[in-house]
């Protein structure tokens, strides 16, 4: 993956981009990609619980660190890093918040597992896995000390939760 | 249903957020933490989050303020709610009827959240117990009862500066009989495990049996009382809900319990003084130590932007559990 990630920015021309990681699983993988590349800047870290197209039906989301942008993202390339990417819901937050910090001049987006079950036109650059999973399967990240990817079943109180909404009758 | 259950709804979650009593030290801290994350939107370019996007929040104020409104307008503007203003001036007769007469006429513009501000103890509750089922409101300061989202930021000030709360003796000192805010200041530092809880003011201006109700050592003395605290609270001589001759002068007061560099000697070295203001230099504190490098004057006003985006947002997410669409159809 990290391998991949230098050959496309390479292939873009990007010398010095900054890389995000998204809480929680994005920044463990962030971590692993930023320490192999050896970005000389210190890696910054996206909270998009503020942007959560699902809190006007789940409330709020359990506490996590805050955003922390080192340096600002004007015109600069971003490399945003996530663990694992399904329906898109998280990255479109994630691309508001960036948005809300400033002017990006591009952002690529790295994933470790990347699989069905899209509901926004969000594709990633870089992949670690690609996975096809059954319904109600779910792909988990699990760390940080081991980083661990883990296949399970998402449980059925939460299924109807995660599920689209029914139109309004 | 008891008095403290109003706040919360069936699963705990809190839906109104009217005063400290009956709410447990895990949801304080969760509001604490929740605050952290929401002192981070300051620094963003575009100072604003889309949690409360097509919310409407009435700020209802019965009572004249102007950092506590500014504030609560500030915090629900970068939630990305709308905001209404009402400046509502008191009639001294028939306060209960155009209190509910006020809330029908907003809750039939489709308002989610008041914000009240009331010379009347009170008030926010019964304005919360006659709403409709999905508004939530918040107490921004009723009578001499309660004013819960200084009581938070100012906990949110003090762990942000000495961590943990239960190493700690903090101070609170002035007129603790009349003053909400070192009510719902007391009660969230026990709440929290504070080591220490002191209050510091004159015989006139503590209530009867207040180290049992309160929680807290009592003493007449400043100088007694500051000695090695780490937080002193300063609170504002409340003129005007002083009757009859509580006090000889404003110039005695100052005398006796007003805070000056030379008093602060006793207290640790890194104590921080705290005020909620608005400050009457002079008369509680030196204008050298409301300037002074331990005063977190400022910051307790930039942190009570950052705690009323907390709890609005964590009412309105609550609100929103139980769908909101189905109790308005």
């Amino acid at each position: 993956m990290g391998d991949d990630l230098a050959e496309l920015l390479k292939a873009r021309r990007i010398a010095n981009p900054m890389m995000i990681g998204i809480h929680t699983g994005g920044v463990w993988i962030a971590q692993c990609l930023h320490a192999q590349l050896a970005f000389p800047e210190p890696l910054g870290q996206l909270d998009i619980s503020f942007y959560r197209d699902d809190f006007t039906r789940i409330g709020m989301h359990p506490q996590v660190p805050p955003s922390q942008l080192p340096v600002p993202v004007d015109d600069r390339h971003i490399v945003l890093v996530d663990d694992v990417l399904q329906t898109g819901r998280t990255i479109r937050a994630a691309l508001n918040v960036l948005f809300d910090y400033g002017r990006p001049a591009s952002v690529l987006l790295a994933i470790l597992a990347e699989r069905d079950g899209r509901e926004l036109p969000i594709e990633p650059d870089v992949v670690g896995l690609r996975a096809r999973l059954e319904p109600g399967a779910q792909v988990k990240l699990a760390g940080p000390d081991p980083l661990q990817l883990m296949l399970g079943q998402i449980p059925p109180e939460r299924r109807k939760a995660d599920a689209p909404a029914a139109p309004p009758s | 249903m008891s008095i403290a259950n109003i706040q919360l709804d069936s699963r705990g979650n809190l839906k109104h957020f009217l005063m400290i009593d009956g709410l447990s030290r895990e949801l304080l801290t969760e509001i604490l933490d929740k605050t952290a994350g929401f002192l981070g939107v300051a620094e963003q370019a575009v100072k604003k989050v889309p949690l409360c996007r097509g919310k409407t929040i009435a700020n209802l104020f019965f009572e004249t303020s102007t950092r506590t409104r500014t504030t609560f307008e500030l915090a629900a503007k970068r939630l990305s709610a709308d905001v209404l203003n009402l400046n509502i001036s008191t009639s001294a007769t028939a306060k209960g009827e155009t209190l509910l007469d006020t809330l029908r006429n907003l809750e039939a513009m489709h308002v989610d959240m008041f914000v009240v501000r009331h010379a009347e103890s009170g008030a926010a509750h019964f304005i919360a117990k006659h709403a409709n089922p999905h508004v939530s409101v918040i107490n921004a300061g009723d009578g001499r009862h309660s004013h819960p989202t200084q009581g938070m930021l100012d906990m949110f000030t003090i762990r942000q500066h000495k961590g943990d709360f239960s190493d700690l003796c903090v101070a609170v000192v002035g007129d603790i009989l009349h003053s909400r805010v070192a009510r719902s200041q007391l009660l969230a530092l026990n709440t929290l495990g504070t080591g220490e809880v002191r209050i510091i003011a004159p015989r006139t201006l503590v209530p009867a049996h207040a180290s049992e109700a309160l929680g807290a050592r009592v003493f007449y003395d400043l100088r007694e009382g500051v000695r090695d605290a780490d937080v002193i609270i300063m609170l504002r001589l409340q003129r005007e809900r002083m009757r009859g001759g509580m006090l000889p002068s404003e110039h005695e007061y100052f005398q006796l319990f007003g805070l000056t560099e030379e008093r602060l000697s006793t207290a640790k070295p890194d104590a921080i003084v705290m005020h909620p203001g608005p400050i009457n230099r002079g008369v509680e504190m030196d204008s050298q130590v409301a300037d002074g490098e331990r005063s977190v004057i400022l910051e307790q006003v930039s942190n009570g932007i950052a705690v009323r985006m907390a709890v609005m947002s964590m009412c309105i997410g609550t609100q929103n559990l139980h769908g909101q669409g189905e109790a308005r159809d």
